[in-house]
């Protein structure tokens, strides 16, 4: 069972990178990466059950969040050129 | 009972996998990246709730590990919340990078680019 979802996770893993190279705007990649990411979160926890570790799923989780604040900073940066000035507005205190 | 167990989380898994592939097979042959992020986010909820679900009836039943049957939850519980997320902002940085959504027919289904930029802004804080 875990197997066979391993084996589907993998091959749908290709295929977000068959997206990411193919992807005309650099968004398309974003979103493949982002994709690709979720996906390991899965391999990981399916992968975890598979050989009897549960803590696997640790990293699972800390995947999943570090590749969505990957994404939102990437995001970020392609939105306003600058990952913040850091300065301070005058509306800050 | 196991038996019940095994077959459930069998039929979660397999489901859990088609709609990956769905999603990716989507991902692939989707013409824009709007609607690219449709086919994404049908994996990011569909496979994610179907195989973790999956897993959470072996955890409890089969691994009788009720630690991991509360991490998976947590996966689930912020995967629901960053995912959607991401999509919009992913769809927003491309709406306002001029990435303009067209239709089947090709023509924009948007004005212009500035058109967009003057909503954005007019909702954006002025820095």
């Amino acid at each position: 069972m875990f197997t066979a979802a391993t084996l589907a996770i993998l091959a749908t893993m290709l295929l977000t990178i068959v997206r990411a190279l193919l992807g005309p705007s650099i968004y398309d990649r974003i979103l493949a990466v982002n994709s690709f990411g979720t996906k390991t979160v899965l391999l990981i926890a399916v992968f975890g059950f598979l050989t009897g570790r549960p803590d696997f799923l640790d990293i699972a989780l800390v995947y999943a969040l570090v590749n969505f604040v990957g994404t939102i900073a990437v995001l970020k940066f392609f939105e306003y050129d600058d990952l913040g000035s850091g300065a301070y507005q005058d509306d800050d205190f | 009972m196991l038996f019940i167990v095994n077959t459930l989380s069998w039929i979660l898994i397999l489901v859990g996998s088609v709609f990956l592939v769905a999603g990716a097979v989507g991902l692939i042959r989707m013409p824009d990246l709007y609607t690219r992020l449709h086919a994404a986010s049908v994996t990011d909820t569909g496979a994610m709730i179907l195989l973790l679900s999956g897993l959470m009836l072996q955890a409890a039943f089969v691994f009788q590990n009720p630690l991991a049957l509360i991490k998976l939850f947590l996966i689930l519980f912020f995967t629901l919340f960053t995912a959607p997320t991401a999509s919009h902002a992913l769809a927003k940085t491309a709406l306002l990078g001029k990435l303009m959504p067209k239709d089947s027919a090709g023509n924009d289904l948007l004005p212009s680019a500035d058109h967009v930029r003057q909503l954005a802004d007019s909702s954006r804080p002025d820095p």
